[in-house]
Formats: structure tokens, sequence, C-alpha cells
């Protein structure tokens, strides 16, 4: 069965449209890899795929090997090098924080799936109704030869239809052994509107026996780059009340960072105003006029202010899923 | 089976709307459609348990659809929001829409929310403890104000926090029930606001008002990339479709720190934004309408933000859109209430 070299698999739920489900995903991809776990990212939004952009990858296309599809890889097993990951503030910092200071970093290899690789033209639309859908969640499930993987992270649409019941149907068939269906996570932004939609949501998980791992409360608060006061741009604190209201887990509130949007858009390493702490870790200073654009995601992405929350996340999600 | 690759064929948007049959089992995966001309006689139908339920179905056009263009004959303007990309505001859009044109007391002004898996449009109007009214003329909308009548999923709910859990099928069923059922009556604007994508809920509507006639589609996006991509499928969605495009609106461009008065791109358009997109398509480009905290907290209370906070500049913003949005559907005259 194509599901038995996946150890744990990992919903990402919302019940609302752009919370940031797909951008979630990412991240705790990149955190999850760079804790060295082997992860895979499954996209089943068919009609508005968004991975293939999150990860830069747009371009590339999936293979068809025997017995069926190969899915794209984003990077191999990595070492990464010690050099200007955060808390290193240059040769003072270094010699002042000397025992902090990190080794090279082992990333897991991470690869994905995602409908995006099949279409011929990136603006073309997918004009499917249910039944078509349902056939190609299940292919996607069946059909895809993914690595040996301690996670597999399953990127879904907005909503409870179609593509959510396919989903569950075919996994709940296929998982070799109850545990395999590690649970979910579920997005929200603080706003009441998104609450009352993330709200059915959970009911949804509670209908259908898919434990909830955390809520993610993302969007909360701006911080203004030009005078660092925190706004909240989409007001804030709903997350973990909802959390309480369920009696589920709280992973906690994720800022919106320009910075890493600028990394998803156009690959720039995230960068700060001088004296930026997140987490108790100095980031590392921007200069102005220089904007670096080499080397992989996930080795750029431990510059960015959110890496350390994700961390602090991904911790978590795997105590919670291998601690049972 | 061995997994295909082509791409799979598309659903063709044209075909005329037939009855869907009762079927005994789910549709399987090359299932040409219950509703199709092919419907039990391809190839794909043979050994299906559904094939001669479907072969021997009545192949003319669905009967209801003589219903729906009678019940919305007295309805003028009907405009679809639409985006490919979830969160970028359409509901948000619909709502300041009708809003607007609920501020001239001489138009009446309809609000049927398509999303049936997330509907905010209640909350948002607040009135989301309400519930539908049926009368033998039919199902009453819930009137937000003596010229504002809305529709949604949510009035049908026992409880607020209920999921709903259907497939694509169901949903069009309610959809087509919102249409026929419905006592819209006399009617200046139509607006009907959709969830995001392009499947089952964009194709129905579609087809259900088709021989009524739409006056287009407002296309909303956020200024990123990665809404954009999902925007432009939805562009290519109206076009195989055949829906005018209205034009498109871009949301949460830009936001002015309260405290500083620094302005950010929090969604950066590092490809231009919708302004772009709109050239490159060669559709209308709306207007712009800045991230302003105020809009989403007036939703959340299902206050008017229009009416709450008159002078500031997203609501010029949302006032210049509307202005245009009635400009392509051909409206005349003031349609803005206190427009100079």
């Amino acid at each position: 069965m194509p599901l038995e070299n996946i150890r744990h698999i990992v919903l990402v739920l919302s019940g609302k449209g752009g919370v940031g489900k797909s951008s979630i995903t990412t991240q705790l991809a990149l955190a999850l890899s760079l804790q060295g776990k082997s992860v895979g990212v499954l996209d089943v939004d068919l009609t508005g795929p968004s991975v293939p952009r999150f990860f830069g990858i747009e371009e590339s296309r999936v293979r068809q090997a025997p017995g069926g599809w190969i899915p794209v890889e984003v990077h191999g097993k990595q070492t990464l090098s010690s050099k200007q990951t955060y808390g290193d503030t240059g040769a003072q910092g270094r010699a002042a924080n000397g025992a902090k200071q990190e080794s090279e970093q082992h990333a897991g290899p991470l690869s994905c799936m995602s409908l995006g690789f099949i279409l011929s033209n990136r603006g073309d639309a997918v004009i499917w109704r249910g039944p078509k859908k349902t056939a190609m969640v299940r292919q996607f499930l069946t059909d895809v030869l993914w690595p040996e993987l301690d996670f597999l992270l399953v990127d879904t649409p907005p909503g409870t239809s179609d593509e959510h019941i396919s989903l569950l149907e075919t996994l709940l068939k296929q998982t070799a052994h109850t545990t395999q269906l590690a649970g979910a996570v579920v997005v929200t932004t603080p706003q009441a509107i998104a609450i009352s939609d993330v709200k059915k949501e959970l009911n949804f998980c509670a209908k259908t026996g898919v434990r909830v791992l955390g809520v993610v409360e993302n969007m909360a608060g701006f911080v203004c780059p030009n005078c660092s006061e925190c706004c909240n741009v989409f007001s804030k604190g709903g997350g973990q009340v909802m959390a309480q209201e369920f009696g589920v887990p709280f992973l906690g509130s994720v800022p919106i960072d320009p910075a890493f949007v600028m990394l998803i858009e156009e690959g720039v390493r995230p960068r700060y105003p001088k004296g930026t702490v997140v987490e108790g870790r100095v980031l590392v200073e921007r200069e102005e006029g220089v904007e670096d654009k080499e080397g992989l995601l996930v080795d750029k992405y431990r510059d960015c202010s959110l890496a350390p929350v994700f961390e602090g996340f991904v911790r978590k999600l795997v105590e919670e899923v291998e601690g049972r | 089976m061995a997994p295909h690759f082509e791409e799979p064929t598309q659903v063709d948007p044209d075909a005329p709307l037939h009855v869907a049959p009762k079927l005994v089992a789910p549709e399987p995966e090359h299932c040409p459609g219950p509703e199709s001309e092919q419907a039990g006689t391809a190839d794909n139908c043979a050994g299906c348990p559904n094939q001669k339920i479907c072969a021997s179905a009545p192949k003319g056009p669905d009967p209801d659809i003589p219903v729906i263009t009678e019940r919305l004959s007295s309805v003028r303007h009907k405009i679809l929001v639409l985006s490919g990309k979830g969160g970028v505001g359409k509901s948000t859009f619909s709502t300041m829409l009708s809003h607007a044109f609920a501020s001239n007391p001489s138009l009446t002004v309809g609000l049927m929310d398509t999303d049936i898996c997330g509907p905010s449009i209640p909350k948002m109007m607040g009135v989301e403890e309400e519930t539908i009214h049926v009368s033998a003329e039919g199902w009453e909308p819930v009137w937000v104000s003596e010229n504002l009548g809305v529709m949604s999923v949510q009035f049908m709910l026992p409880n607020r926090d209920d999921a709903v859990i259907w497939r694509g099928a169901k949903k069009n069923g309610l959809i087509k029930k919102f249409l026929m059922e419905v006592r819209w009556g006399d009617m200046d604007v139509l607006v009907v606001d959709t969830p995001p994508g392009t499947s089952d809920e964009h194709l129905s509507v579609n087809s259900f008002l088709k021989s009524s006639g739409v006056d287009g589609a407002v296309l909303v996006s956020t200024p990123q990339e990665v809404a954009l991509l999902d925007v432009r499928k939805e562009i290519d969605f109206c076009r195989k479709a055949k829906i005018p495009i209205l034009g498109i609106v871009e949301n949460m461009s830009g936001f002015v720190c309260p405290g500083c008065k620094h302005e950010s791109q929090i969604f950066r358009a590092s490809t231009g934004g919708a302004k772009r997109l709109a050239a490159e398509e060669k559709i209308p480009f709306l207007g712009a309408v800045p991230l302003d905290p105020r809009i989403g907290m007036a939703c959340d209370f299902g206050e008017s933000f229009l009416d709450a906070y008159p002078e500031s500049p997203a609501c010029k913003a949302i006032r210049h859109v509307v202005r245009r949005v009635a400009e392509e559907i051909g409206m005349q005259g003031d349609v803005l209430e206190g427009d100079e």
C-alpha cells in the first residue's frame, strides 16, 4: 500500500478560506524538516492549489513511474551550515554567547504533491464537480509513491465538502493501523467571522472522529516595520477562546510577518530592524539595499522571525503524536 | 488501476442542464455525469449500477429552469461576487455592495449566500439568529432593513456551529431551492456571494441563472501573487462559462499603521497586484480598498462599515468601487445615497 511508508498523517484544516492553511502547512513542513524529520506535503485543494507556489516549485512537474506518481522533491537530506543562524549577531555576539551558538543542523528530506504539478498552464481553471474531485483525492492517496516519511501533511481546501469527505473516507479505509492518522491541525484567524466558520470545522472533526492536535491562530497582530508597534489587524485572542470552548489544545498565535511574505513571493532571505528579538533569539539585522536570494528555502527560513514560533509548535506536535 | 496522467476532462459549462436522476450508487470516477447527454450510454457506464436509471431518465432540459426564470423575472440586475481564493473578502465586499445599494431607499436589494459549508453573510449582516419564514408564496428572505433581504443556509441550521457536511450534489439542490422557492419579489439588484473555487456551486449558479441573465461577475483579490494565481483561474472559469466580467477589486491593499501612519504592504504586490492582472487580462480594474481593521470589526459586530465610518479612506474607496460596478451594469443616475 502506498501509505505504508508513512508514519504519521496530519491534516491541516479550516472552515474558512484564506486564513493561511497553506502558509501554516508550509511552515510546519519546514520546521519538521529542520528537526531532521522526513516530510511530505499533499495538497488536496484542487481548484486553488497554492503549495507549489509556497515552496517555489511552480515549474516542477510530477513524473510517472511504474505503479504511480513520484512526488516533487523540494530538498533532499541536507546539512545546513551554522553561519547566519538566528542567535548569531556577529563576532561580538558569538564571543558572548559562545555556548548558545548552534552547530551545523541536519534537515530531513521534503517532497510535495499537488494538482498544480499536473496542469499544463498555471492560469487554467479546474472546473470539476464533486465526483471528479473525489476520484482525484482518492488517486492522490493511493497512487503517489512517497518515500519513507515521518510526517505527511495534508493541506486542504476550505469547507466540509467533497474533498474532506473523500479524504477521510479513504484514509479511514486505507490506513493500516489506527494511529497512522495522527489528527488535524485547525487554522483560524482571530476575527469572529473566521471563528464561526472554523467552529463548524471543529464539529466536523468531532463528527468524523478526527483528533484535533491543536488550533493555530494565524495573522494575530502585525508589527509595523517602521515604528515596531504591534497592531491587531484582525483583532486578537479569538483562537484561544475557541480552543478552550471546544476543549482542544491551543498551539499558539502567529503574527503577520511581511518578511515571510517576501521570502515566499520573492525568495528574499528575511532580515529585520536592529534589535528585533523573538522568543529570546536575536534576529539578523537588515542592511539597506541588500537583498540576499541565495540558498535553499529551508535554509533561508531559519532566519525568519516565525521559525522559532513554529519550532515550538512542531515540538508540541511531535510530542503529542509520538507520545501516544 | 494504473494512474492516468493526462489532464482530466473538464466539465462543459455550456452543456444544457438536465434533471439529475435518482441514483442507487454514488457516481463512479469516470461518470459522464447523470445529467449529461451520454448518461447511461457512454463507454464508462458499462457495469455501473446506475446505468439503467441514467439511460431511461428523461433527457429534456431541467423543467425547473423556467420556474427559476419566472421567479427572477422581477429582479433587474444580478451580480456574482467571485474569487478563486478564500478569505480575500468576497463576503465582506458582497455585504458592502448590498449596503451601499440599499442606502438608496428607492432601491430594493437582495443578497444570496451560496457558500454552503462556510456561510458568513448572516453574521456580517447581524442577522445570524434569524430563521426563514415559509408562506404560501414561498420562503421569505430575512430582511436586514426595509429594502435589503438576505438568504443563507445558516438560517436553516438547528445550531449555529453545526457543520454542513455535504457533497456537491446536495449543495446544488439547496442553491436551486434558494432560487426557486425564495420570494425575491420586485428587486433592483441581487448580489450572489460564492465560496472560493471553481466547482459545483459556481457551475450550478451559472447554469440556473443562465436563462434569466446575469449582468456579470465582480472578482475580488488581494495583492499577493498567491491570491492572484487563483483569481487567474477564476477568470479562465468565467471565460469558459461565458460569464461577463464586470471587473476586479483589489482588497486589503496597503495598511496604514494607526500609530505612525506609515503605510505597509502587508500582502505585497510583488507581481504588480490586481491592477496589472486586470491590464494583462483586459478586464476593468474597479479600484483598490485599503486594509482597515475597523472593516473586520464592523463585520464581526454585524454592522455596516459604510454607515459607521463614512469619512474613512476605506469607505470612500468602497463607494468608488460600488459606483464603478453600478456604471458597468448600466444603472442610471445617482445610485448611492449622499453622493455629490
